[in-house]
């Protein structure tokens, strides 16, 4: 994990005292309302429905245990005991008092965290593969690289307001487990046929009004120019970029005007004029940065845990949850945990600040203390031992982490949605609820099999409803609430957007829907078939034909 | 007289700035005046013939490009913020500083409140027209927000990185 030095440290405490002066000026009426607006944003603060929200920034998802009881302490003693992580991997507050965050902010200085350009139209927080560092299928550790852009982007005086927000991904792995493809900037660290290290460039990716696929500008840059070759994208988007209507404004509409041919023409020339500038990276702040992320003393097995693998082979409930939460780790007898944050009844993502606490215990415990947050809105830890997983799960169970169904259709992604978001046409939470409970049944949830079902209570796609296989899509129709579905959206290296089924559903219906697009798929599928490869195989015509179809 | 904010301190403004629907005829001979970028693009020699100093203001969607080649010709560019939540004329300063070597005065004007002045300052502004109902006085402190940053950039040609 990066540690701060007396740099950084210096920054985020500049900022919570800058951030005080700020709100009191707000509060003594010297600010006006639209002038507050951007610097709120620009520290996360949005006011919503019933309460300021405000979102803590954990960059690229890294944590600790000290950083979580942290985080207890703040939600037991600023809002209402409770938090919710997002797919950007941040961590929000739905219940603080704006003069209490000047405070906050100081507390989470304490333990090196921020809520540094967590909203606003900035360069918001890098995200990244939640098993970074520990993956089987890595080829280059991306969390230096995120630090390195967090830093970069942190306060980058040029870009602090640009013509609509920016977000950046870097995967590092065989498989893209941080969605590249629907950023403003994708990265993939790459290796050239010379063995050199750098980073094939996708621009123009995202989801809301117009989703789109990034699309390659740089089949290869090589590492050192990596900050420079972003100042250049970010300048030509800085100046070019739509302002006049917020909903053409992001990178990708230009992007798409251009063509990507042309808009990577503009950022080549531009380039031309500071690829060798003092802000070419170099070897050794490589290292200083790397030197954080080196996999820390593990012990040495020769291969998977017999124990482990006998109790898998005894009991069923374990087994599931071995199957379904737990992952490959490159080093022999250790594995990756996923901590559901999905059970049954609960806001996807939602986390009480005794299950923080319980969190930093069983990091502590069983993980060297590290922890992740994932853009699927579960937790992971990195560093388990195989042989401790029976024992891990026992607690898990008890803390309510254990829910096996990491991957499958009730691992929903969804955004806080009409519950709390001010920006939300419709209620998200209810619906993955209701859902939840209709695929209550775990062999049944087993047999449906892998499946990404993603909820957006508005266009604005906090939920990712575009690359979930089935997205759900809030909508406003005269004042009530409906839904709308689409299918076949997938994140990853394929990444593709969902399309349309048709028109939408009130919510009571949804459940039922998602009921008959899984009777589709059982009835059509092939043994080896997902969900998505049904659909893919057979199209959406069976699947729009059944959910409309009149009721006998 | 308005005052502006120059360098670190707060001094009474000479210049006069003119609008964009200015036309030559109502210029005097003498005083300090900045012009709209169409202006000094139609009247360039008429502009350089005064005797008064001269200046030169872009809008946000105008580009430094356009005057790279005059520079010699101005004591003032004034870049203006329509809204100040507008960051285009952010990269203009810093073109105009770091790619085009201007070493004059570069000034924002328009919606330019305290809580950008540190970025500006950044971008290679050393001038600043706040908004009128803003106080100059109090938006000094502003200047030193952060005592520590990341990037290069036109105040600051080494990152941290190469300085930590």
């Amino acid at each position: 994990m990066y540690i701060y030095d007396e740099y950084d440290q210096r920054i985020v405490e500049d900022r919570a005292r800058q951030f005080r002066d700020q709100v009191r000026r707000y509060l003594a009426g010297e600010l006006s309302e639209t002038e507050f607006l951007p610097l709120r944003l620009q520290n996360g603060l949005y006011i919503q429905r019933y309460a300021p929200m405000l979102r803590i920034a954990v960059p690229y998802g890294v944590l600790s245990s000290e950083r979580l009881r942290k985080l207890a302490y703040i939600t037991r003693h600023y809002d209402k005991g409770y938090a919710h992580i997002t797919t950007r991997q941040n961590i929000q507050l739905n219940w603080p008092n704006l003069e209490d965050v000047p405070d906050i902010l100081q507390e989470l200085a304490s333990v090196q965290m921020h809520a540094i350009q967590t909203s606003g139209n900035c360069i918001r927080n890098t995200t990244t593969d939640q098993f970074a560092g520990v993956a089987a299928d890595e080829v280059i550790d991306p969390r230096p690289w995120c630090e390195i852009v967090r830093q970069w982007s942190t306060f980058h005086p040029e870009f602090a307001f640009l013509p609509r927000k920016f977000k950046i991904a870097i995967n590092g792995a065989e498989e893209d487990r941080a969605a590249i493809g629907v950023h403003d900037i994708g990265l993939n660290a790459v290796r050239n046929e010379a063995g050199e290290l750098g980073f094939q460039v996708l621009v123009g990716g995202g989801l809301g009004r117009t989703p789109m696929v990034g699309a390659q500008i740089r089949p290869f840059l090589p590492w050192p120019h990596l900050l420079t070759y972003l100042e250049a994208i970010l300048r030509v988007y800085n100046r070019y970029g739509r302002r006049d209507n917020k909903f053409k404004a992001r990178i990708k509409i230009l992007v798409k005007a251009l063509t990507p041919e042309v808009f990577a023409e503009k950022v080549e020339a531009e380039w031309e004029n500071v690829k060798d500038s003092g802000t070419t990276l170099t070897d050794a702040e490589l290292q200083r940065v790397s030197q954080y992320f080196v996999t820390p003393e593990l012990e040495s097995f020769s291969g998977d845990d017999a124990g482990y693998l006998d109790k898998r082979g005894s009991d069923k409930g374990f087994n599931n949850w071995a199957s379904r939460n737990v992952h490959a780790h490159r080093a022999p007898g250790y594995a990756a945990v996923t901590l559901s944050l999905k059970p049954n009844a609960i806001a996807p993502g939602d986390i009480t600040a005794e299950q923080l606490d319980a969190a930093a215990d069983l990091a502590e415990q069983y993980s060297l203390g590290e922890i992740r947050s994932t853009h699927y809105q579960n937790l992971v830890l990195p560093y388990v031992q195989q042989k401790d997983l029976f024992e891990l799960w026992h607690k898990c169970r008890d803390m309510g982490f254990a829910t096996p169904n990491i991957g499958l259709l009730t691992d929903i992604i969804c955004c806080p949605g009409g519950d709390f978001c001010s920006l939300a046409n419709a209620k998200s939470i209810p619906i993955a609820d209701a859902i939840h409970r209709q695929f209550d049944n775990l062999d049944y949830l087993y047999d449906i099999g892998e499946l990404e079902l993603n909820i957006s209570g508005c266009m604005n796609a906090c939920g990712h409803h575009h690359i979930g296989h089935i997205g759900i899509l809030g909508v406003d129709k005269k004042g009530e609430e409906f839904y709308q579905v689409s299918l076949g959206g997938k994140s990853g290296r394929d990444a593709a957007i969902g399309k349309i089924l048709g028109p939408s559903f009130a919510a009571d219906q949804m459940p039922t829907v998602v009921q008959k697009l899984i009777d589709v798929y059982v009835e059509n599928r092939t043994p080896e078939e997902r969900f998505i490869d049904t659909y893919e195989r057979i199209g959406i015509a069976p699947f729009k034909e059944r959910v409309y179809a009149a009721d006998h | 007289m308005q005052q502006i904010i120059k360098g670190n301190q707060v001094v009474p403004d000479t210049w006069v700035l003119l609008p964009k629907d200015a036309t030559l005829d109502q210029l005097t001979n003498a005083g300090d005046i900045i012009v709209p970028l169409a202006m000094w693009q139609e009247h360039a020699h008429a502009l350089q013939a005064r005797d008064g100093r001269l200046g030169v203001w872009l809008d946000a969607d105008e580009e430094a490009e356009s005057i790279a080649d005059d520079l010699q010709h101005f004591d003032v560019i004034a870049l203006n913020f329509p809204v100040f939540s507008d960051g285009r004329n952010y990269s203009n300063a810093r073109l105009l500083r770091d790619r085009y070597q201007y070493k004059g005065e570069l000034r924002s004007i328009g919606d330019v409140l305290r809580d950008q002045l540190f970025f500006m300052h950044r971008c290679g502004f050393d001038a600043y027209a706040l908004r009128e109902d803003h106080d100059p006085h109090a938006a000094l402190a502003s200047l030193n927000d952060f005592s520590e940053v990341y990037q290069a950039s036109t105040d600051q040609p080494l990152p941290l990185f190469r300085r930590r």
